[in-house]
């Protein structure tokens, strides 16, 4: 029984992760606390990836000249690797469109900017900073 | 079984970390939480192997990320506002798929299994040749760069697209807003010592009149 | 930007050895953990300490936007025309082996420069990035 935990415990733990990242993302008004679910959603994503790869008794894929060695699988960690830094970049972009909508609507709260939305009748949002002083 | 010990405690420590963002509302804290989030991960990453992926965690998901989400806090509100309470529905959700997901977890291999099918395919075949034909002994760059090369290639566009979308819509890189930028800039160069100056106070003042305003 | 005497040498101190360290990363990436994605983030993150301890100003003088956008045009290009270069030599898109005709020195070479193509993008979208976000009111302000 504690074997199988113990095998197991990673998986637990990332479904645990990733189960409090949707959470977040679906309770939480907010919209970086939103970003920040998904970033917490997709780190899981990650780890559970890693977890797969590993080998008992194994080390990093790094090769030593030793034909004995054991070495974890290094395919999920190429993966893994270009996801993270595509990852931050995606995150980037969801930022960026927050701080527009910030911009158009003056909140990142969910509720605010669906009210603030109908109240304006679905026109084209008008941009309160520089455009309008021009 | 050390390892094991450090790999329990990690993420008992990870799952701490997540609740507690959960939980803050001051997106300052919970900005500086989830870096810590991910050196926590990093840290994991290390304990099972994958040191390149640790690596690039560590560098970006501590640093890089944290340093863009802070900056972009200069303009939004610092607090979470109290919403609507959909705790109960998310709750439901979240738990009713995580189930289904625990039944799931039980046909997996156990962790470090070395008979588990992903030791199965490839992998053999490239830490086989990495060493005997390419020389190369960083098996994780042979294979990111090499046999895999074309994802790479698609990895590294979908950044650079990424990159350009951040441009176009926060730096008005767009052929439409150049125009209007050189107009701004032609009218701004003779009151331009002016604006210059309270440089640090600059955001923070910009983004409270936009606030008022809407 | 920042006028405390410990920012601003601490900054100064760390500036250069952050960049050779990304530079060692990139070109170590063979032989140990490293690559391309790695180093291209350390030394956007040298060039980050840079731009918040001494002003985006004085980051944007080492770097402008204008050469900013074309290092990440010219990364990608670079991973790509090693592809249409392998292509010319009569191997498949990005087959390495037929650069030079010989699978050690060929795979050397193209896995050498595409991870430099890589690094070349990720570190200038990364700096994109971070002066797109800091400098987001100043630039519409103009």
């Amino acid at each position: 029984m504690i074997e199988q935990l113990a095998g197991s415990w990673n998986y637990i733990i990332v479904i645990i992760l990733m189960m409090t990242g949707l959470f977040m993302v679906i309770a939480r008004a907010n919209l970086v606390k939103k970003m920040i679910g998904l970033s917490i959603f997709q780190t899981s994503v990650f780890i559970f990836y890693i977890s797969l790869g590993k080998m008992a008794g194994g080390t990093a894929p790094i090769l030593d000249g030793n034909p004995d060695t054991l070495y974890s699988n290094p395919l999920p960690h190429v993966l893994i690797l270009t996801a993270i830094v595509v990852g931050v970049a995606t995150t980037a972009l969801g930022l960026a469109l927050i701080l527009r909508i910030n911009e158009a609507f003056g909140s990142v709260e969910e509720d605010e900017i669906i009210a603030a939305k109908a109240s304006q009748s679905l026109a084209r949002p008008k941009r309160p900073t520089s455009e309008a002083a021009e | 079984m050390v390892s094991l010990v450090i790999d329990i405690f990690l993420l008992a420590l990870l799952v701490l970390i997540a609740v507690m963002v959960v939980r803050t509302g001051r997106l300052y804290a919970v900005i500086v939480m989830s870096g810590a989030y991910s050196l926590t991960s990093a840290a994991i990453f290390v304990n099972l192997d994958a040191v390149d992926v640790a690596f690039t965690e560590a560098a970006v998901g501590a640093g890089i990320s944290t340093v863009l989400f802070l900056a972009a806090m200069a303009y939004i509100p610092a607090d979470e506002k109290p919403s609507q309470n959909r705790n109960f529905l998310a709750g439901v959700i979240c738990i009713g798929a995580g189930a289904l997901l625990l039944l799931a977890v039980m046909d997996l291999p156990s962790l470090g299994d070395a008979m588990a099918p992903v030791h199965q395919h490839v992998a053999p075949r490239y830490l086989a040749e990495s060493g005997s034909a390419l020389h190369i002994p960083n098996v994780v760059t042979t294979v990111l760069a090499s046999y895999r090369g074309f994802d790479t290639l698609g990895e590294t566009i979908v950044v650079f697209t990424a990159g350009l979308g951040v441009l176009m819509l926060l730096a008005g890189a767009t052929r439409t807003n150049r125009v209007k930028a050189d107009n701004r800039k032609t009218a701004a160069k003779t009151a331009k010592p002016k604006t210059n100056k309270p440089k640090t106070a600059k955001p923070k003042s910009a983004t409270k009149t936009a606030r008022t305003k809407a | 930007m920042n006028q405390n005497p410990v920012f601003r040498v601490v900054a100064k101190i760390l500036f250069a050895p952050i960049i050779m360290f990304g530079l060692y990363v990139q070109f170590h990436g063979d032989f140990g953990p490293g690559g391309g994605f790695q180093a291209g983030v350390i030394i956007a993150a040298a060039f980050i300490l840079h731009a918040l301890v001494f002003g985006l100003q004085a980051g944007r003088q080492i770097i402008s936007a204008r050469v900013n956008l074309w290092m990440m045009v010219l990364g990608v290009t670079i991973y790509g025309a090693v592809g249409i270069v392998s292509m010319a030599k009569g191997g498949l898109f990005l087959d390495y082996t037929a650069l030079t005709g010989s699978v050690g020195s060929g795979q050397h070479i193209g896995i050498l420069v595409v991870e430099f193509g890589v690094g070349l993008t990720v570190t200038s979208v990364m700096l994109a990035l971070f002066h797109a976000f800091a400098g987001f009111v100043e630039d519409r302000d103009k």
